[in-house]
């Protein structure tokens, strides 16, 4: 793993991992939502046309990564939409975030799954040796 | 799994004796073959389990067992709650009562052949599945509520089936204690436009055909025999049963230091039975599972609507509604004597024994029906509950195939459109709004539920009744 900002999947034997990269806490917390966006539809097509606001605390940064994935998750069912752009802040155990993206299309956007939750399994966020980070769980679908 | 960590207590029982902070022994049920594919975190899982204050007789596996959250998939294991037991979010799961309901239609397979197209397409025109399919029902505040405690049964009351089929549903249809204040109000916006969808990922609605019948006695009580054509309808509580895990997942891992409860397993965020939050989580788990009883009730109207217009001489009746993730309170005998346990089932059936109060008259003799869903292409199996089910592990038995790989390696083995054509070829038609999601969730990256079901069998947890295969299958 290097800090040049990414994300990947992970597999998992029922469900998928997902993980972000980057240079800071924040921009892994960005590339963890890409990659939780990627588990649904393919990143290329989902236009970052609309932007939302939200907020999250938790005791943690482990558990505020969770609850980061759960919020955006919630966000899209419930506005039904897709994003594919993120810019988080973070302040001690408080994340404030705008993502972009759209209303979700099922013919074009066509969604292979929805995401009932972020768990703690596989639950990390630390920094590596090159002073990077990373920041990953597994997400039940 | 590497089997020198077990004694071999049958030829389909795996014991780990108690160690470290272990209450109970840990205990697989499984063949050998299943054994050693299993995977090493099921080990690490039973016993983290086995950890957990109040639990009582053992931490089990059941044959499908695969590496969960916190608890395997294919977990069981009561709790006491006059011994300091807990109730755990985890040891449910995130799509609480996440359950098979299985359909008679007093038709037989020549009586398909000729609409089976047709069927299929007025089948998935007719079923919302898939991301961002709503429900043609959207409820508001009070009908919510309302809905949240009556289950199926409110679901008969709207309109969507007749008492006939409550009867052939866990808890008559209707979960008791259920408390829609403990449901937040962000569960119950996921759940607005979700009423009567079917889901993704393995959720289903299948047409399907009784190929093999094993125990003709019981086939016979079930109103099963071979030829015959089913309906199985999988899935759970949809977005609100996801919120509500997902809210006391957070709730319990932060408040189980205050309870004195070390968590081998953050996943295995508890609270004490008697604790307030335990309280509270059991009031909204079980507004949850009514939820998934309501929503394969509505499921259920549906398909009814379009077998009318289809097939107008079917007549759907319920074989039987089972739930897979739920904790339930039940009576069971412990060193011969009745006691109430909360008891958890994580990816696992309930599996009552002939003769138990619970069961529904026509069926007691032959013990609960235990319905068993394979992958999209294969086999799906019909058992019925033991007497012997009752002593090994409450009345419990295994719930489905387990993914045999993730769905990232089944997304690099398989296309979607080839898939669904190959199953055409077999007879077998797929509609489904994702063909990645059909890759995901091709035949091949399921465990063979053949192996599965015969260690439940030859186990005694549950009796082998009969086999079914696909003919339709709308996956979401």
């Amino acid at each position: 793993m290097t800090s040049a900002a990414r994300w990947e999947h992970f597999p998992h034997q029922a469900d998928i991992g997902v993980r972000g990269l980057g240079a800071t806490l924040a921009e892994a917390f960005e590339q963890a939502a890409l990659a939780l966006t990627a588990v649904i539809t393919d990143l290329a097509i989902v236009e970052p046309k609309e932007m939302i606001q939200l907020t999250c605390m938790a005791p943690n940064t482990e558990l505020l990564l969770v609850d980061w994935l759960n919020s955006l998750n919630f966000e899209m069912i419930t506005r039904n939409m897709l994003f594919s752009r993120f810019e988080v802040h973070l302040e001690e155990n408080r994340l404030t975030a705008q993502a972009w993206g759209e209303a979700l299309e099922i013919a074009r956007h066509r969604p292979a799954v929805e995401v009932k939750g972020a768990t703690y399994t596989a639950l990390k966020v630390a920094q590596q040796s090159d002073g990077g980070w990373f920041a990953q769980c597994v997400v039940d679908v | 799994m590497d089997l020198a960590l077990f004694e071999r207590k049958s030829e389909f029982e795996w014991r780990i004796k108690p160690f470290g902070r272990m209450h109970v022994p840990g205990v697989i049920f499984a063949s050998e073959t299943l054994m050693r594919e299993m995977d090493a975190k099921v080990y690490e899982q039973v016993t983290n389990v086995a950890m957990l204050p109040g639990i009582v007789n053992a931490s089990w596996a059941m044959p499908d067992a695969h590496w969960g959250y916190g608890f395997p998939i294919g977990g069981v294991a009561a709790f006491d709650a006059d011994a300091g037991g807990v109730v755990s979010a985890g040891g449910v799961g995130f799509d609480i009562s996440c359950g098979v309901r299985t359909l008679l239609t007093g038709l037989r397979i020549e009586d398909i052949d000729k609409v089976k197209v047709r069927l299929a397409d007025a089948l998935y025109h007719a079923i919302p599945a898939g991301m961002g399919s709503t429900g043609a029902i959207r409820l508001d505040d009070a009908e919510m509520d309302r809905m949240l405690r009556g289950g199926a049964r409110w679901a008969v009351k709207r309109g969507f089936g007749t008492e006939a089929d409550l009867e052939r549903i866990e808890e008559g249809g209707c979960m008791h204690g259920a408390d829609p204040l403990q449901v937040s109000d962000q569960a119950k916006k996921r759940q607005r436009d979700e009423m009567g969808t079917l889901g993704s990922g393995n959720h289903y609605l299948e047409i399907q055909q009784v190929t093999d019948v094993y125990a003709p006695q019981i086939a016979a009580a079930f109103g099963v025999k071979a030829g015959d054509i089913v309906i199985s309808i999988h899935c759970g509580s949809r977005g609100l049963g996801h919120q509500i895990g997902t809210e006391f997942l957070k709730r319990m891992v932060m408040a189980a230091p205050g309870y004195g409860i070390e968590l081998p397993d953050r996943e295995l965020a508890c609270a004490p039975i008697e604790s307030p939050l335990g309280k509270e989580y059991l009031g909204a788990m079980r507004a949850a599972i009514n939820c998934a009883l309501a929503n394969r009730q509505i499921l259920t109207h549906l398909t009814r609507q379009v077998f009318s217009a289809v097939l107008p001489q079917a007549r759907l009746s319920l074989l039987y509604d089972v739930s897979h993730n739920t904790c339930k309170v039940e009576e069971h005998k412990v060193d011969g004597r009745i006691k109430k346990l909360h008891v958890h089932r994580k990816g696992a059936t309930r599996a009552f024994g002939p003769g138990h109060p619970d069961l529904p008259r026509e069926l007691r003799d032959a013990g609960q029906p235990v319905l068993i869903g394979g992958s999209m292409g294969t086999s799906s199996y019909i058992l019925a509950g033991t007497e012997q089910g009752m002593q090994l592990a409450f009345g419990s038995a295994c719930h489905g195939a387990g993914r045999a790989m993730s769905r990232h390696q089944a997304l690099h083995n398989w296309n979607g459109k080839n898939v669904v054509n190959e199953l055409a070829g077999c007879g077998i038609l797929i509609r489904s709004p994702s063909m990645r999601g059909v890759a995901e969730e091709a035949p091949g990256a399921y465990k063979d539920v053949r192996e599965v079901v015969d260690a439940a069998d030859h186990a005694g947890l549950a009796r082998k009744v009969a086999r079914v295969v696909p003919l339709i299958c709308i996956k979401g």
